[in-house]
């Protein structure tokens, strides 16, 4: 059942259209995440449904109401800022009940959700503090226990973890995804970084100069990419691409016709590295970079291509060493030249 | 910022502090003069080469106050100078928060043209200004002169709450009004509250800039709303100076503002130099 419903959503700025027509239907208790590089509208986009921004184009509509004219006070959303956005010169407790107080509810009430949600966020002991006191990552649970003590229709997540240091990313993320679970709100989360969109999202919106390219979940994404951006997008190392003119006749005589102006995408695990002479693309180590518990190997071709390898065995090679590789051409992504997927990997 | 450095000699650390003192006593000179004199007879005050050591007299004070009532006129400043303050800030404010939160194509142009109404002699404006007075009968009226400081000043406060205002992250106010603020809330409960320290310093440089206003207080007052400028002139008169009591009256006019200012000196300098040192 369609909760959040978007359709042909527009923003200009000036003359510049930033947001091209967005359609996009979000379940209730869904957990999306808008990613894509800086500049694709992502945050942009967060902030129309937020009410921030005014929409230049099309409807919105929250649980049957149409909200697109409608003001921030009155949608009914939580936003969770990346910089906090908390009020300086309120105490925890006051920052939390605010939008309880505005909302004239009973004051008792206000006390016991205001502590349940400190005590989910393991800051009882903070409530009388003021923000300036408390470190960024505590600050960062006071925005989300904001956000949760008003049990809005929707939560709203703008790159909340881009200010925390590494560690603690990681640990608020998965304090995040818990929440999420106990709550079962739904929730839209914006963020650059495809490791939180990967392991936090039901549904994942690539996005891409104002328009999706493409929505499914993190591992339809990865094994299913729409197109050669989404496919380079998601993933850490990078989807290798290389132009079909770089590859040795052997391998691109595999793939379909319309790849043959195009390109082929291999995932790093889908490359591997044998001496020389037992693959079929001949190559020479550039890199070796020893992670522990993978290795990732960088491979010149003889066709001038480069290719990441990765691999969970350690290896004796070395920057300079003569290899051969072996693609897995069935698990390998065709591109036309516009960079659309013409014939996706078997899975 | 760049960390202090210490001079490599003496003499240079010498230069500076006389240089220093110098600038300082120059300034200073003035007020100290006006105050010697203030407490000096009139003959005294004329004396060459000028008394340093004399004996003092509370003659000049007596003598002010019996000729012209210091007391009205005091009044006169403080009512003018209040509401004309709290007058501008009524104005001002609104107009800093649209500029400073709801940035447009032209904010900055606005804004310029604002200050560049300043640079205009206020003299060009004062024949429409005494007769738009003198046809709405507010001749010599404080409300007169409350509108007239009010305008004159408004311009130095949307400058000066726009960029404490401009310090401010609007996410905050975001923040707000994503947690059901109307308008009036999120001024009153977020806006004002963060903006407190730049809103008094606005108002107290407005409180000083309006006491000691001159121009439009000598030309459209009189005997009924004048203020402690145009008592201060009173004593300048054609016929024959009397620097005593001119030196009196001045010391009395200034002394109330030069007392406030020493104690809101810190929020004042902070306000002149918010957003400039941080």
């Amino acid at each position: 059942m369609a909760y959040l419903q978007l359709r042909g959503v527009e923003k200009f700025f000036g003359r510049h259209r930033a947001i091209k027509g967005i359609d996009l239907t979000i379940n209730k208790g869904e957990f999306i995440v808008f990613v894509g590089p800086s500049g694709c509208g992502k945050s942009t986009l967060l902030r129309l449904i937020a009410g921030l921004e005014g929409i230049d184009g099309g409807t919105l509509e929250l649980d049957g109401r149409d909200i697109t004219d409608l003001p921030s006070s009155k949608r009914d959303l939580a936003m969770v800022f990346q910089s906090y956005a908390l009020y300086p010169h309120m105490s925890v407790f006051e920052n939390m009940s605010f939008a309880l107080k505005l909302a004239k509810v009973d004051p008792a009430v206000i006390r016991e959700k205001v502590e349940r949600a400190a005590a989910t966020l393991n800051l009882t002991t903070y409530l009388e503090r003021t923000p300036k006191e408390l470190s960024g990552g505590q600050r960062q649970r006071v925005a989300i226990g904001r956000a949760i003590v008003r049990a809005p229709k929707v939560f709203l997540f703008d790159e909340p973890l881009s200010n925390l240091d590494a560690a603690l990313r990681g640990q608020t993320r998965v304090e995040i995804a818990k929440l999420h679970r106990e709550l079962g709100a739904t929730t839209i989360y914006v963020t650059h970084d495809q490791v939180e969109a990967m392991t936090l999202a039901d549904r994942v919106v690539v996005l891409r100069d104002g328009l999706i390219e493409q929505v499914g979940t993190p591992l339809e994404l990865y094994d299913r990419p729409a197109n050669q951006f989404v496919a380079q997008f998601i993933g850490t190392p990078q989807m290798n691409v290389v132009p079909a003119g770089q590859l040795p006749p052997g391998v691109r005589q595999l793939g379909p016709q319309a790849a043959a102006q195009g390109a082929i995408g291999l995932r790093p695990e889908a490359v591997s590295v044998l001496p020389k002479g037992l693959g079929t693309v001949d190559g020479r180590v550039e890199l070796v970079e020893a992670l522990g518990a993978e290795t990732l190997l960088y491979v010149r071709t003889a066709e001038g291509a480069q290719l990441v390898a990765r691999q969970s065995e350690r290896t004796r090679l070395q920057a300079g060493d003569d290899v051969s590789l072996n693609v897995a051409t069935d698990q390998a992504h065709w591109f036309d030249s516009a960079g659309r997927v013409v014939q996706a990997a078997a899975h | 910022m760049t960390a202090r450095r210490r001079p490599a000699f003496p003499l240079a650390l010498l230069l500076r502090a006389a240089t220093a003192w110098a600038v300082a006593l120059l300034l200073f000179f003035p007020l100290g003069w006006l105050f010697l004199t203030a407490f000096k007879s009139e003959l005294q005050a004329i004396a060459v080469p000028p008394l340093l050591v004399f004996s003092p007299t509370l003659e000049n004070f007596h003598e002010v106050q019996a000729r012209s009532d210091y007391l009205l006129y005091a009044k006169n400043s403080v009512i003018t100078s209040v509401l004309s303050t709290v007058l501008g800030l009524l104005l001002a404010a609104p107009a800093a928060y649209a500029m400073a939160f709801f940035r447009g194509k032209y904010t900055r142009d606005i804004l310029m043209w604002m200050l560049s109404t300043k640079m205009m002699p206020a003299v060009g404006a004062l024949v429409p200004i005494y007769v738009l007075a003198q046809k709405s009968h507010l001749l010599d009226t404080q409300l007169a002169l409350i509108i007239v400081f009010a305008l004159s000043n408004l311009p130095i406060m949307v400058w000066m709450l726009y960029s404490h205002f401009k310090d401010i992250p609007p996410e905050i106010l975001e923040a707000a009004r994503m947690d059901g603020t109307t308008l009036w809330q999120e001024v009153r409960l977020v806006l004002l509250p963060l903006g407190m320290g730049g809103i008094a310093s606005t108002g107290l440089l407005c409180l000083v800039l309006s006491w000691n206003e001159a121009f439009w207080s000598l030309n459209l007052s009189a005997a009924k709303a004048g203020t402690l400028a145009t008592l201060i002139a009173s004593y300048s008169s054609p016929e024959g100076l009397f620097w005593a009591k001119l030196s009196a009256a001045s010391l009395m006019a200034i002394a109330p503002i030069v007392v406030f200012g020493w104690f809101s000196q810190k929020q004042l300098v902070q306000g002149l130099t918010f957003g400039a040192v941080k």
